[in-house]
């Protein structure tokens, strides 16, 4: 935004504090995630930037957190964890278990989770929307607020009723339920997205493909699917990222064994952190950029058809 | 009016039923394309939460593992102490109840509401072993003088109920006294109302907070070419993206006593090496974290709405001789406010029951209503407790989300 002429220097004045402000703001939204990109490089095991990071010394950057993580570590660099972390247990590279295995462990269990979670939001999401746009829907209100209403109800109150419930039925404590739990949090996504992508839908293709013979299975998968398939991808990630990042379900609905990534950065995080939970948040921030490049072109794509329609 | 002939079609059926038969069909088929979800939704989620509603008035522990001492004391006065019968009947069911290996299960529950209650359950448990017949009121009075006191009885007397509103009432410093009215808790006991009270005033000062950085930026998005806009966007929308234990790593990294913030001031010269200042791990942090981490919420319902203005009608104004602070105000201002009530109450909404950030950054002093749902859930395991401030939070936040759905309508809501 520039300024246009006929302002007056008060304005003008303003409207460079305005940008710095902004600036402000934007370096307040963006420096927390930033600033731990060149911490999780740090060769010694501490949370700041020791001179020779300043001096860009390469000798001060390594990549022992990341070696940590991925199970690569050197016996040197896991004898210096150990002596900085010595609270938490950290067993040495080589023996049968070793802080490797657990982060690859929980990144197994993560990806699977949330891959089938995202899997079953999707589907039944996607089945609703559309059901939901129909303008034949009946009671199109209260339902609406009934399948959005996991997103709006507290993650504590949620974790504590599906514990209650889940190890009565007999589901806390498996892979299955936890996956259940994550697709009940992440069809609002799906739903919300899905049902905006169907806004301005033009009814009348169902009613042209109908006419030309195709069955409404046919027209589903041949003419609305196409057209609402940036919707569901967009959801769908949504979908994925939720049970990628969830916590406190897990937390409470299940044990060791399905343990996360999120979960095993939790309980680092309650005990001592070590510099490695750096490494995999950067990781983590580098998969999320990912994502969003994906969203964000999905999203033009969809903007893209949606105009191309003739009105 | 005369009444028209009504179109037969060919088959017979006249065209209105025929039209109102096909309606209906549509009508089952959008139905049943929901039905899936919706029944998905209420058995994986409503269920649950249900379930957890009524274990907030569910009391069932007393009447299961010692159900004639319950019956006994059903028709007990709670002014006298009991009769012989009943100190025969209790010591029958509890020593039943220690048979079954259910005795821990009585003495904590006693202990919620009698200090010293697990100790007396578990030295009675000890000493029953000597009292071999009648009469038993002398014998257990003997074994602890506590059972000689009608406030011990009173107490069991009050939680055995099958049905009871004591969990909601502890949820609000409140309990039974032993004739049961309803009093407040001793001073020192007096916590949760705090707790609520806390929690209301920082949801309220997150979303004031948010506003008041995050309208700028909105509008900055909304006035700038789409160019630079898309990567404004951007950068508000990856913090959305990163996941929240990252963010909430990144402040402890950022604010803790020997983080980067204090090593920058002290490197500037503002503070010297002994006066670090304690951001973090108090209710400072917990405003901190969750101001930035609920930004999103607030800047993209706010440039949804903020972008349907337009531009012209600002410049026309300035063209017309008003100032920028006027052209603000008058044209800009009251047409963002919608964006500013759905921005707000999502923010109002998510922060009133944020549990991870407080939990990792709050200390004891940024503790939210939910950590303490959390704690009685995990660590001191009074379900009952934790049921009852669980659904105070629940209908405090399904009012808002009906407020969101009056002002906003829930079918607007947009991610992104």
């Amino acid at each position: 935004m520039s300024v246009p002429a006929y302002t007056g220097p008060l304005g003008r004045t303003w409207h460079y504090v305005f940008l710095g402000i902004c600036c402000v703001v934007f370096f307040f939204l963006m420096a927390p995630i930033m600033v731990i990109v060149p911490l999780s490089f740090n060769i010694e095991p501490y949370f700041t930037f020791s001179e020779g990071m300043l001096r860009l010394d390469p000798d001060a950057f390594s990549f022992r957190w990341y070696k940590d993580v991925l199970g690569m570590c050197t016996q040197k660099a896991t004898e210096a964890a150990d002596a900085f972390v010595t609270s938490t247990k950290v067993q040495e590279c080589g023996s049968g278990s070793n802080r490797g295995y657990e982060w690859a462990f929980a990144a197994r269990n993560s990806i699977l989770i949330a891959i089938f979670a995202t899997l079953v939001a999707a589907s039944l999401g996607t089945l609703a929307a559309v059901g939901l746009s129909r303008t034949h829907m009946p009671f199109r209100k209260p339902i609406m607020a009934l399948l959005i209403s996991p997103l709006i109800v507290p993650i504590i109150i949620t974790a504590a009723g599906m514990f209650f419930f889940y190890s009565k039925v007999g589901l806390a404590y498996s892979h299955l339920g936890v996956v259940l739990a994550h697709a009940a949090i992440g069809t609002p996504y799906v739903v919300i997205t899905v049902t905006a992508t169907l806004v301005g839908f033009d009814e009348t293709l169902i009613r042209a493909s109908g006419s030309l013979g195709a069955k409404p299975l046919r027209t589903f998968f041949k003419v609305i699917m196409p057209l609402i398939t940036p919707g569901v991808v967009s959801g769908a990630l949504f979908a994925f990222i939720t049970s990628f990042d969830e916590v406190v379900l897990i937390y409470f609905i299940a044990d060791a064994g399905q343990k996360t990534i999120p979960i095993q950065m939790w309980s680092g995080l309650r005990q001592q952190i070590s510099p490695s939970i750096l490494a995999v948040a950067t990781m983590l921030v580098a998969f999320s950029i990912v994502l969003l490049i994906a969203i964000e072109l999905l999203r033009r794509r969809s903007e893209r058809l949606r105009t191309s329609l003739p009105s | 009016m005369a009444k028209a002939t009504q179109p037969i079609m060919i088959d017979g059926v006249p065209l209105k039923e025929q039209l109102a038969r096909a309606e209906r069909r549509k009508k089952y088929i959008a139905l049943g394309m929901v039905l899936p979800l919706l029944l998905f939704i209420i058995i994986t989620f409503a269920i649950p939460i249900l379930s957890m509603l009524f274990r907030s008035v569910d009391n069932p522990r007393m009447v299961t593992i010692v159900p004639n001492l319950v019956a006994a004391l059903d028709d007990w006065d709670a002014v006298d102490l009991p009769s012989e019968q009943v100190f025969e009947i209790a010591f029958h069911d509890l020593t039943a109840a220690k048979k079954a290996g259910h005795l821990g299960k009585v003495s904590t529950h006693l202990n919620y509401s009698l200090s010293g209650g697990r100790s007396l359950i578990l030295k009675t448990k000890r000493k029953f072993k000597k009292i071999k017949s009648g009469p038993y009121r002398e014998a257990m009075i003997k074994s602890d003088k506590r059972w000689g006191d009608v406030h011990t009885w009173a107490v069991i007397k009050k939680v055995s109920v099958p049905y009871t509103a004591r969990f909601f009432l502890n949820a609000v410093d409140r309990d039974y006294d032993d004739t049961g009215n309803v009093i407040q808790k001793p001073e020192e006991y007096r916590i949760y109302v705090t707790l609520f009270l806390r929690t209301l005033w920082i949801s309220l000062g997150v979303t004031l907070m948010t506003l008041l950085i995050g309208y700028p930026i909105a509008y900055l998005i909304s006035t700038t070419p789409p160019k630079i806009s898309n990567l404004l966007i951007i950068m508000v929308l990856l913090p959305f993206w990163t996941s929240l234990l990252v963010r909430t790593t990144s402040w402890i990294v950022l604010l803790q006593t020997q983080g980067v913030l204090n090593d920058i001031m002290v490197w500037l010269g503002i503070i010297s090496e002994q006066e670090r200042i304690q951001m973090i791990f108090n209710l400072r942090g917990t405003l901190i974290a969750m101001t930035q981490i609920l930004l999103p919420f607030m800047v993209l319902p706010m440039y949804s709405v903020m972008k349907t203005i337009p531009l012209y009608e600002l410049r026309a104004s300035q063209s017309l001789g008003a100032n920028p602070f006027i052209t603000f105000f008058r044209i800009f201002w009251p047409r963002s406010i919608p964006g500013i009530g759905a921005g707000g109450l999502l923010v109002f909404v998510l922060s009133v029951g944020y549990y991870i950030t407080p939990a990792l950054v709050g200390g004891s002093k940024g503790q939210m209503i939910s950590n303490q749902i959390a704690f009685h859930m995990k660590s001191s395991l009074n379900w009952g407790l934790a049921a009852a401030m669980g659904t105070i939070l629940l209908v405090a936040v399904l009012i808002l989300y009906w407020l969101y759905d009056k002002v906003v309508g829930i079918d607007k809501m947009k991610l992104g």
